[in-house]
């Protein structure tokens, strides 16, 4: 291990920390209060976690506009789950599943872990040819390819069943799991933003003709935090499989799209405390609005059936938000124990990197 | 021999709706740089539009004018509201934006109207058909061709002959420099936007005249072929839009015709897959001849 690991652990150290305090503060509160309802709201929140601070990591750390991440969790949640199903329920959930295929059956750790593994490897080719581009064709390739793969996840009927529902998977994923994966989660990413490769991604993103002439190679930088990433939104996928036990490929379309984009940008994208910040607020939101709706509908309000309630107050929030604040809420700064103190002396605080310095002389520039 | 000539009518009226919803595309990006992925939306407003309209006393042909109308409403107050403020700041946020401002009006649709789809009144010509040789040809087909070549045309006319239309070319080419030598920013972006919304809007009629339905999802799939065009036809460039929108259509039908029907299902990660490599390989679109001269900023 060399110094400059040794430091981007020093340096996220503090961030980390915070978050994990935040994170086990809930999960305790959630034991011990121990409603059936609130415990699966919060698993839910811990999945929404995982995926949107893996999506920081790509689309945060190299400002790309990033559309294929859900497919990305999709994959890990179909491989995942074709992993860990027992081979009796696969003969009834999918009939037409290769031979070789209907024997495998996994633990829940390592079924978890190979769909992953394949969203990564997907991400890892796919996405290679891709992280030369920027403006325009990197908006539409990266739509391209979140279509690509819903079109394929949608018609692959000996591996997801088509259009229809995949169902038959065990329920593995409770409140601990997703709690320790969602810890795990904010860590790696914590520690990657302070990484070498981390700092140099984040150099090209606010500059990058700079950061190539002090020889940082963006493709490659680019691409590992894709990989990274993509590897996070299987793992999201396949506890989500695991603890809603059946879906469809729509579940891994534009509207989640939509709601994940939303938590990042509306918390930060350009930090991991903005990822979480964001996600606990919007899911809060979210499910509130999805409370209301449902309650309309059991109690009969309006003649019809209420629908679309839940995505017209996100969106209207999301645009609240990019008009007032674009950055999120925690624009630069992650959040530390150290941050107040040093917002009081205007000082920067040591844990803190180049980077948002960089990007602040910029702005003034550009002023 | 008639065979191919209804080949050749459908891939033309085909290439016309998607000719028109390039054009609207690359007409806002070529100003703003934004990918507006809220453009769909406008055919499912114009859609809506001519729902609520059913069963009024009006002749079709003002409630087709109020459709237009209403995408043309639609689209400046969305880059009034929504876009003009985060203009200057960022572009990734205004992209994000755009993907917010289509996901509130579908929902807005589901909310308000019903997610059933809905029946949109049409005028007795649309289902009418003529026959050439031993081939029907529809009226609509004939008639989307023969609007899109008047709209082209007096577009062509806009952008050419009016000092609207120069300064809308020089803001493709150069936004800063333009506002620089005194042209108002706001207005000629407002106009860019009223002249997108005009194209969704008339596309729109013909769009739903072939299912006679408008659903709140409408405006995905003319999104994506807006999108596909594009590419084709190169980013920057107007006439390269229209060619990419005919040069799809053409592809689409021959893959409709030829392939087979279980490979068919994956059309459209077919067609991406090719988008994918034209980027790679030709980031400025397979046509990059510009509209304006000079180098972008």
């Amino acid at each position: 291990m060399n110094t400059g690991s040794f430091h981007s652990l020093r340096g996220s150290l503090p961030t980390a920390a915070l978050l994990l305090v935040i994170l086990g503060i809930i999960y305790t509160a959630t034991e011990i209060i121990g409603s059936p309802v609130l415990g699966q709201f919060v698993i839910r929140m811990y999945i929404y976690l995982i995926l949107v601070v893996g999506l920081q990591i790509f689309m945060g750390n190299s400002n790309i506009l990033w559309f294929p991440h859900v497919a990305f969790m999709g994959i890990g949640a179909y491989v995942s789950s074709i992993c860990s199903m027992e081979p009796f329920q696969k003969s009834i959930s999918l009939t037409s599943l290769y031979p070789i295929l209907a024997d495998i059956h996994l633990p829940f750790l390592p079924a978890l872990l190979v769909g992953a593994l394949a969203a990564a490897i997907v991400a890892a080719i796919l996405g290679l040819p891709l992280m030369r581009l920027s403006d325009f064709p990197v908006v539409i390739t990266s739509f391209a390819l979140l279509i690509i793969l819903h079109v394929v996840m949608t018609n692959w009927h000996s591996l997801t069943n088509g259009p229809q529902t995949f169902f038959g998977v065990d329920q593995f994923t409770d409140l601990k799991t997703a709690a320790i994966w969602a810890a795990i989660v904010v860590v790696v990413a914590c520690v990657f933003r302070e990484s070498k490769v981390g700092l140099q991604l984040r150099a090209s993103r606010d500059d990058s003709i700079s950061a190539g002439a002090i020889g940082i190679d963006l493709i490659k930088v680019r691409w590992i935090a894709l990989v990274l990433s993509a590897f996070i939104a299987g793992l999201g996928g396949g506890l989500f499989a695991h603890f809603i036990t059946s879906f469809t490929p729509k579940a891994f379309f534009l509207t989640e799209t939509f709601v994940i984009l939303a938590m990042l940008v509306i918390g930060g994208p350009a930090t991991v405390s903005g990822a979480v910040i964001g996600t606990i607020l919007v899911t809060v939101i979210y499910q509130s609005l999805r409370w209301v709706e449902n309650t309309l509908n059991i109690h009969q309000v309006f003649s019809g059936n209420v629908a679309g309630l839940t995505d017209t107050g996100l969106s209207l929030i999301l645009i609240a938000m990019l008009i007032l604040r674009p950055g999120g809420f925690l624009e630069r700064r992650e959040l530390s124990p150290g941050v107040p103190a040093a917002w009081l002396t205007r000082k920067r605080p040591a844990g803190a990197s180049l980077t948002p310095q960089v990007s602040a002389t910029q702005e003034q520039e550009l002023k | 021999m008639s065979e191919a000539f209804g080949f050749i009518v459908s891939a033309l009226s085909l290439g016309s709706m998607y000719a028109l919803m390039a054009l609207g595309l690359v007409l806002i990006y070529g100003i703003l740089k934004l990918v507006n992925f809220a453009y769909g939306e406008l055919i499912m407003v114009a859609g809506y539009t001519l729902y609520l309209l059913n069963g009024s006393p009006l002749p079709w042909l003002v409630m087709g004018f109020c459709a237009i109308l209403a995408a043309i409403v639609a689209s400046v107050l969305t880059e009034y509201i929504a876009f003009r403020p985060i203009r200057d700041k960022s572009l990734t946020a205004m992209l994000i934006t755009s993907f917010a401002v289509s996901t509130l009006f579908q929902n807005a649709a589901l909310l308000l109207i019903s997610p059933r789809s809905r029946v949109v009144p049409l005028p007795d010509i649309f289902s009418q058909s003529i026959a050439v040789g031993n081939v029907l040809i529809q009226m609509r087909d004939i008639m989307a061709v023969v609007v899109t070549f008047v709209l082209l045309g007096a577009l062509t006319l806009l952008l050419n002959r009016t000092v609207l239309g120069i300064a809308l070319r020089a803001a493709a080419d150069n936004m800063r420099m333009t506002r620089m030598l005194g042209v108002p920013a706001n207005l000629l972006i407002s106009m860019a936007f009223a002249i997108s919304g005009l194209l969704a809007g008339t596309v729109a009629l013909f769009w739903l005249g072939r299912t006679a339905s408008v659903t709140p999802g409408i405006g995905l799939e003319p999104l994506i072929v807006a999108f596909v065009a594009t590419v084709l036809g190169g980013l920057n460039s107007l006439v390269g839009a229209v060619v990419g929108g005919y040069v799809l259509a053409l592809m689409t039908v021959g893959i409709n015709t030829f392939l087979p029907q279980d490979l068919v299902d994956y059309r459209q990660a077919f067609t991406f897959a090719l988008v994918i490599l034209v980027l790679l390989f030709r980031p400025e679109g397979l046509i990059s001849s510009k509209i304006g001269t000079g180098n972008r900023p």
